[in-house]
């Protein structure tokens, strides 16, 4: 069912529905999510929040209600949650059939594709793929009208190993985890490692299952002995035995990827470039810190927010245009201005690399170059990707 | 003979005038002022101040300095004589930045956090009034001839209008993202912009309220994304006009008339405001990152010295 967001949004709602002279555009966005079952994890003591996306979806849309008060425009959001992907579809429909066109989705990739190719889908609705972070739908299953606001994985180790690289800590030791997903990092890892230079030294697998939080110490250091390297990059994106690696090696090295040095789109720590603000408006709407889904989900809204303020009508068709048009740029508190790559929707943005208290560095390092945008020096740029994308609906 | 002589004493004169002048510069993460001599150039006092400071803005007659305490949700009145704070002014919250209004007694108040602009009385300190305004409130000026103040909000990406005689919100012009500083021409008939993430300057037509030209910056060997213009002063006479580039490091020299763009000078890292004093002479810049504060030489259009204050420092006034 449709749930109501939050008891401030609609107190602003309903001032903005009072105030606002009769000519109002009412934006309309649909935030899909799917309800997954999370298999336990061995580091759960700080559990990851489960509002992850909407919270920041719910600040994006207070962000363009404040602008769009000034301009007759009041947005809305609407959060659906099913654990079928039948249902989201259906729900994605009749979202449709009543004439919207604007949708978030916060679900795995599969499910996205098989949402951006249903009939009644396709060409009708632009699409914001705010939590999936599969090379493959940059790559080589990119849809027309699907845009994604949060960055591949791809953008993620192609901003860590540039880093590296420039450290000249190049030789690595690779640990990976035994999900489908720890696989697809280590796969884009060593995609980054072959393009920048670097040199896998060695790869392990943690395929044990006993609870390293009492023995790590012992069965890490065995674990790790290999070759010399310079930093060890860990696989395992659901937090299995990443956080036990850190200080357990059997060679004094750095520890980055999954955990450790992290590359990815945001973290409290990032106070730079005005984001101090960002992060206090969110800390105060949901009373937790901001995190990289939430920040992808507000990047949508504001994007949505720019081109209704900026394109001539609104309507799905040139809402979408202006969105893959030269002029569009979004402010998004790091310190470039972010737009869409025309070849595969994907949003560019640099890479924020982070440990739990502070900010170490941003991607792109100085020294990659590019001949459009160093910011296309992460990811897919233009060349590498084999789908076809159209910049119109 | 005698002729010579008057002028020499005249001379002499500017000169101990000039020479009394001070910059006083707000550090923001140290939390005081940096006080420069400006005929030795060098920080000759520290004075400690509230939680963050950012803007800093003199009464009329120099007594007294408006100081932005943001994290401390004050504005701080400093009494210059004896360099003590007297007291706080209501000022709502995370106050970032703010203009006085040329009544000499009403301050126009950013309140980034809250999206509204606050005005205060200085003397009563009162709450005037509350206006809101978009995402994160930041540039504020008031036209010369008092009628007019304007507020940029940085998420909203507009130029807020308040008309100061009912303070009523009456217009907003759409710029560039990120809009940072504002500042009316001498005569006020139009007001400068700069866009920091759009990387442009917005000239505006005060009548109309409707964009008259659009600068922008090419440095060579500076990537075009760090070109993020932010301070903006212009000359008394208004035939030059200067824009900090912030992480472009670099000062942009502006004719007004041809808004052709005559020179970058190199100063500080990060560098956020400027300021002018009285005879056009100098030019002083507050470098964020390098923390410190650049010299130009206004006649040569060279950077002749850079003295270093506190960590990140942010706003800009002189005393003469």
């Amino acid at each position: 069912m449709i749930k109501p967001i939050s008891q401030r949004f609609l107190i602003g709602l309903l001032w903005l529905m009072l105030s606002i002279p009769a000519l109002a555009i009412d934006i309309e966005v649909l935030y899909l999510r799917k309800l997954i079952d999370r298999p336990p994890v061995l580091s759960n003591i700080l559990p990851p929040p489960d509002d992850s996306g909407i919270r920041g979806a719910e600040l994006g849309v207070l962000d363009n209600n404040t602008t769009g008060k000034f301009l007759n425009q009041s947005y809305r959001l609407a959060v659906f949650e099913s654990d079928s992907a039948d249902i989201l579809i259906q729900q994605a429909n009749s979202w449709i059939n009543k004439g919207r066109f604007l949708i978030l989705l916060d679900m795995p990739a599969t499910d996205i594709l098989q949402l951006a190719v249903s009939p009644q889908v396709k060409g009708q609705a632009i699409l914001f793929n705010t939590s999936a972070k599969d090379n493959h739908l940059r790559q080589n299953d990119c849809q027309s009208g699907l845009l994604h606001t949060i960055p591949s994985r791809a953008m993620l180790t192609d901003a860590l190993i540039q880093f590296l690289v420039r450290k000249r800590w190049s030789d690595w030791l690779l640990i990976q985890a035994g999900k489908t997903e720890d696989q697809a990092y280590a796969d884009s890892l060593k995609r980054s490692s072959a393009r920048f230079g670097a040199n896998l030294i060695a790869e392990k697998r943690w395929s044990f299952d006993t609870d390293q939080r009492r023995t790590a110490q012992l069965e890490i250091s065995g674990f790790t002995q290999v070759e010399d390297y310079d930093v060890t990059i860990l696989a395992d994106e659901a937090g299995d035995i990443g956080e036990y690696v850190l200080f357990n090696t059997w060679l004094p090295r750095p520890v980055a990827g999954t955990q450790g040095l992290v590359p990815l789109a945001w973290h409290r720590v990032i106070e730079q470039w005005g984001a101090a603000q960002l992060q206090s408006r969110f800390d105060e709407l949901a009373g937790r810190w901001m995190n990289s889904q939430d920040y992808s989900a507000w990047l949508a809204l504001r994007s949505i927010g720019e081109a209704v303020t900026r394109a001539k009508s609104f309507d799905a068709k040139s809402i979408y245009n202006y969105l893959l048009a030269d002029e569009f740029q979004l402010a998004g508190f790091k310190g470039r201005k972010l737009s869409f790559r025309r070849w595969n929707g994907q949003m560019r943005q640099p890479i924020p690399l982070v440990h739990p208290r502070a900010l170490v560095t941003t991607s792109p390092q100085p020294g990659f170059l590019h001949p459009v945008s160093e910011m296309d020096t992460l990811g897919f740029d233009k060349p590498e990707v084999t789908c076809r994308f159209n910049t119109g609906l | 003979m005698k002729h010579i002589f008057l002028s020499l004493g005249f001379l002499v004169f500017a000169m101990q005038d000039l020479s009394a002048a001070t910059l006083y510069v707000s550090n923001e993460k140290d939390n005081n002022l940096s006080l420069i001599d400006l005929d030795s150039l060098e920080v000759i006092d520290t004075i400690e101040v509230g939680e963050r400071p950012r803007g800093i803005t003199f009464s009329k007659d120099f007594s007294k300095l408006y100081i932005c305490a943001s994290d401390s949700d004050s504005v701080q009145v400093l009494d210059v004589g004896s360099k003590k704070i007297i007291t706080d002014l209501p000022s709502g919250e995370d106050p970032e930045q703010f203009a006085l209004h040329p009544n000499d007694r009403h301050l126009y108040i950013s309140n980034e956090e809250d999206a509204i602009v606050t005005i205060v009385d200085t003397e009563s300190r009162t709450v005037i009034a509350q206006i809101d305004v978009g995402v994160e409130p930041e540039g504020m000026a008031i036209s010369p001839d008092g009628r007019w103040a304007v507020n940029t909000s940085e998420t909203t990406n507009m130029l807020h209008w308040i008309d100061t005689s009912n303070y009523q919100l009456v217009d907003n012009t759409l710029v560039d993202q990120r809009p940072r500083h504002v500042e009316f021409t001498h005569d006020g008939a139009m007001l400068w912009a700069s866009s920091e993430i759009g990387g442009t300057v917005t000239v505006v037509d005060v009548s109309s309220r409707k964009m008259l030209h659009q600068l922008s910056f090419k440095i060579p060997g500076v990537n075009q994304d760090r070109i993020q213009p932010v301070g903006i002063t212009l000359t008394s006479e208004g035939n030059l006009a200067f824009v900090a580039l912030g992480p472009a490091n670099h000062v942009a020299v502006v004719d007004t008339t041809s808004y052709e763009v005559i020179k970058y000078l190199l100063v500080g890292r990060r560098v956020w405001h400027l300021e002018l004093d009285n005879y056009d002479k100098y030019l002083y810049t507050s470098n964020g990152v390098s923390g410190d504060v650049s010299v130009i030489d206004v006649n040569k259009l060279k950077v002749i010295k850079s003295i270093k204050v506190g960590r990140y420092p942010w706003g800009l006034a002189i005393k003469p």
